[in-house]
């Protein structure tokens, strides 16, 4: 419990004094490998909502991240040609304004969240995985056979999306914007996984029928807990897009949902904090490995290999201990 | 559009809808016996590729190319097996999931390291390089019709196998009642890594005879993978029979939806702009079949009958 | 007469050609304890299923308080106040004690879809989860895993959960199994109080139990109800013993 707080701290204070001693010693690529790592935490959080609070092994969140991100491209595609989204039935314009694209890409991302989950759900165990797989493929198919915006070259944007009238070219600040919300997110999910649907939620998780017996309906709380994490996530792509200022079919496709989970079982599933750690190991061996051969994903999937088979728990699992904090 | 461009393109969905089901046989069977989701399939249908294109490129023999991606991809699928499968039985979904897409990285990186990014090129052999005429006068390549053949041919030949051999009679008792097969005195050790090196030799060869139409390349698996789960999630897990029908669903309705979509488009909108609609929900179809599938049967066409 | 609470009227059940439930009527009244009871196989988990929601009947209804519920899932026959304990220890294996008891106490309440409100400061929650542990002696162990609970504890939480739904009546699926002499014993006494505020249909394989609480025994053989009645009717019964009792009790 308390080493589990010392890490959470440690993780938090880690991913704002390395942007911040980069910036001091003009290193502005370093933060933009941390404002990844944020993101691409967010992301996982997201997953971590279905995973870990749930136990729903979806792969295909890659869909609700690909989306947040087109949701991104989109509306900054049309910003910057000057041409209208919609015309009819009324005239809906691109915008260059961060906080509207967030919630274009939570609503869109928690919108196909809902379609997918409740289909899916009909479903249990390895039905579900490969469901969610093929949706999320589904996605991708569609994204490279449809030829506006971009299809399978993607879309690029030349600025940075705005917000607040704050400079968001500058590495520091997008980084601020980014620890901010995944501050914001880390907060909503703790208070979420300690709330009375997490309780249920949890306990859905480890044997449905117990949460019928008592009168509610697990397949309510698992679509729920989908959408809720499928916007999270959703609202990482829209980010991350704005990070590269680029979007493309990559994002939506199955390899993605894959490194999404794993940051979440590097850090320890069902740990609030986990995906945060996963997803800075994540991308501190890319950056490590990646620089001593161009063929670090084998050395990836022997430490994944290596977690899943020796060491279930993950980082949170060796550090903090096996117990699953209550409180 | 004429009937017979119409029976061409039924005859190439027939094909592909035989090559997927190689691999969902496989699939299925695994997650039928072990209980164990594999997402490493699509890797052992690579490594088939690679180890034919290899051989044929070394002999120019394109029937040892097969029994090279047979051989090849059952010993992967033995090796992976007795090193990293075998932990994975008793272990949950999850802890599968991400145990075998380490396998894909491993796999793929490793793949790429041997070989490089720039495919290979396997070459299908001259004795079935021209076309046959087929009733109607209709044209067909004799290479996709000898896939088709030899699909239906390893189809007949697993239904036979399951129905009629020892192995069959383990493997359908391994499906209903996994403690019982180990209280018949069966080799249960032996027996999974049979069968996984069963639907390895099948996902390998599938990707052998498909290498010689597409071309080969790191991550071909996973698109084919990706497609074996459609296929089982129609067909009903566990169902071979539900693999063979699944599978020839899915391989006619993405490719009659490829050629008939924007046609149908075509009919109430400009051409260009039925040609993107069309494809853009050809490149969904088979995805909303699955979801139509799912709302009537969320147990697939064939699921749940074993109960 | 008072109305039953839980009332079966005629419901049969066939899996393929085994008709495991064959037109069973049987009821349960305020203030009693029916104890249901037969061979293995006879078809109990097959009818307590029914009752509670987790199988449809081919033919027949099933009544609670009155109201047909033979077309709703379990959570919502849980909700018009069906509380039911399982064969097999039915718990979230990593919750802490209370927080399984927490669970209860919330799927009564119902107000479920609550976001960012600490559920284990809601004090009326806790007080409700609190009383039911105490009443079936675990309150010392609120904070353990119930993972590292003993089976006879997980048994008596089983039974703290379904207290907390306060429900209308109680359908227990062998509460005293691996219980020992001192919890039987104990949790007789308990169910034999508890039958005043709310009655109980009792599937069990402990015969002194079954004797020594119930009001009145229906007895299930190949998935028919050979025989309902008080204790000593049963207990007479010739047919009853010849199918069942004859057989040695079960153990």
């Amino acid at each position: 419990m308390r080493r589990e707080r010392v890490l959470n701290a440690a993780l938090l204070l880690g991913l704002l004094a390395i942007p911040l001693w980069a910036w001091i010693v003009d290193e502005p690529f370093t933060i933009t490998l941390v404002t990844r790592a944020v993101i691409l935490a967010i992301a996982g959080i997201g997953l971590n909502v279905a995973l870990g609070l749930g136990g729903l092994v979806s792969l295909g969140h890659a869909a609700f991240f690909g989306l947040g991100g087109y949701a991104m491209g989109i509306l900054a595609y049309h910003a910057q040609t000057y041409t209208p989204l919609i015309e009819m039935p009324l005239l809906i314009e691109g915008t260059k304004s961060m906080p509207v694209i967030w919630l274009v890409a939570i609503a869109v991302s928690a919108l196909a969240a809902l379609a997918i989950g409740a289909l899916s759900l009909r479903t249990t165990g390895v039905y579900f995985i490969m469901i969610t797989l093929a949706f999320g493929q589904m996605f991708y198919y569609f994204a490279i056979s449809w030829p506006a915006y971009g299809g399978e070259d993607g879309l690029s944007i030349y600025v940075r999306n705005g917000v607040a009238g704050l400079n968001t070219m500058d590495p520091l600040t997008f980084f601020a914007i980014c620890y901010a919300l995944l501050l914001l997110v880390l907060f909503i999910v703790s208070r979420l996984a300690a709330s009375p649907f997490g309780l249920m939620l949890g306990a859905a998780r480890q044997n449905p029928a117990r949460v019928e017996a008592v009168g509610q309906a697990p397949y309510r709380l698992y679509l729920t807990a989908f959408v809720i994490s499928g916007a999270i996530t959703g609202l990482a792509g829209a980010l991350f897009a704005d990070l590269n200022r680029f979007v493309s079919p990559v994002m939506l496709s199955w390899q993605t949902s894959g490194e999404i989970m794993v940051f979440v079982i590097l850090g320890g599933v069902g740990r609030v904090f986990g995906p945060v750690a996963g997803a800075a190991l994540f991308i501190a061996l890319e950056h490590w490995l990646g620089g001593l051969s161009d063929y670090w994903h084998i050395y990836l999937g022997a430490i994944l290999l290596g977690v899943v088979l020796f060491a279930r728990g993950g980082i949170y699992g060796l550090i903090a201990g096996r117990e699953v904090a209550h409180d | 559009m004429s009937l017979i461009l119409l029976v061409e393109q039924a005859l190439n969905g027939l094909q592909l809808g035989v090559m997927l089901f190689l691999m969902a046989a496989g699939l299925t069977l695994i997650f039928g016996v072990m209980g164990l989701i594999n997402l490493a399939h699509g890797s052992l249908y690579m490594v088939g590729a690679f180890a034919a294109a290899a051989v044929a490129g070394l002999t120019g023999s394109f029937l040892l190319a097969l029994v090279a991606s047979l051989a090849a991809a059952a010993l992967a699928g033995v090796i992976v097996e007795i090193t990293v499968i075998r932990r994975l039985y008793d272990r949950d979904h999850l802890d599968q999931v991400l145990a075998t897409f380490a396998l894909i990285l491993i796999f793929s990186e490793g793949t790429r390291w041997l070989y490089g990014s720039v495919p290979l090129y396997l070459d299908r052999p001259e004795w079935l390089s021209g076309t046959v005429t087929l009733p109607l006068g209709i044209e067909y390549s004799a290479y996709r019709l000898a896939l088709i053949g030899a699909g239906l041919a390893v189809a007949a030949g697993l239904f036979w196998m399951i129905a009629r051999t020892r192995l069959g009679i383990q493997i359908r008792a391994g499906e209903n009642d996994r403690e019982m097969i180990g209280a018949l005195g069966v080799n249960i050790s032996g027996l999974y890594t049979l069968v996984f090196a069963l639907g390895s030799a099948l996902a390998g060869l599938a990707g052998a005879l498909i290498g010689a139409i597409q071309s080969v390349q790191v991550g071909m698996g996973e698109p084919v993978l990706i497609l074996a789960f459609v296929v089982i999630v129609i067909g009903g897990i566990g169902s071979i029979k539900g693999a063979l029908v699944g599978a020839i669903l899915v391989g006619m309705t993405d490719t009659l939806g490829r050629v008939l979509l924007p046609q149908a488009f075509a009919l109430f909108m400009d051409a260009s702009s039925a040609t993107t609609a069309g494809s853009a929900l050809a490149s969904m179809a088979i995805y909303l079949l699955m979801a139509g599938v799912l709302l009537f049967r969320p147990k697939g066409l064939f699921g749940g009958a074993t109960a | 007469m008072t109305e039953p609470v839980i009332d079966v009227r005629g419901i049969t059940k066939a899996f393929g050609g085994l008709v495991a439930s064959d037109d069973i009527t049987l009821n349960l009244r305020p203030g009693e304890i029916h104890a249901l009871i037969g061979p293995n196989g006879a078809g109990k988990s097959t009818l307590i299923a029914q009752i509670a929601g987790a199988l449809r009947p081919d033919r027949g209804q099933v009544r609670l308080n009155g109201q047909d519920v033979t077309a709703l899932d379990t959570p919502a026959r849980a909700r018009r106040g069906l509380g039911r304990t399982f064969q097999i220890s039915s718990l979230a294996m990593d919750y802490t004690v209370l927080q399984n008891a927490m669970i209860g106490a919330l799927g009564r309440r119902g107000d479920v879809m609550r976001f960012l409100r600490p559920v284990m400061r809601d004090t009326a929650l806790c007080e409700a989860a609190e009383t039911a542990l105490d009443q079936v002696g675990l309150s010392e162990f609120r904070a353990l895993r119930t993972a590292e609970l003993s089976h006879g504890q997980r048994r008596q939480l089983e039974l703290a959960v379904a207290l907390t739904l306060t429900p209308r009546a109680f359908v227990m699926d062998e509460p005293m199994a691996g219980l020992g002499a001192e919890g039987s014993k104990r949790l007789i006494t308990f169910l034999s109080d508890l039958r005043a505020r709310t009655p109980i249909l009792l599937v069990e394989h402990d015969m002194d139990a079954v004797f020594a609480l119930a009001d009145r025994i229906s007895v299930l053989v190949g998935g028919r109800i050979i025989a309902t009645g008080p204790v000593t009717e049963i207990r007479a019964n010739p047919e009853v013993r010849r199918a069942y009792l004859g057989e040695d009790a079960q153990p």
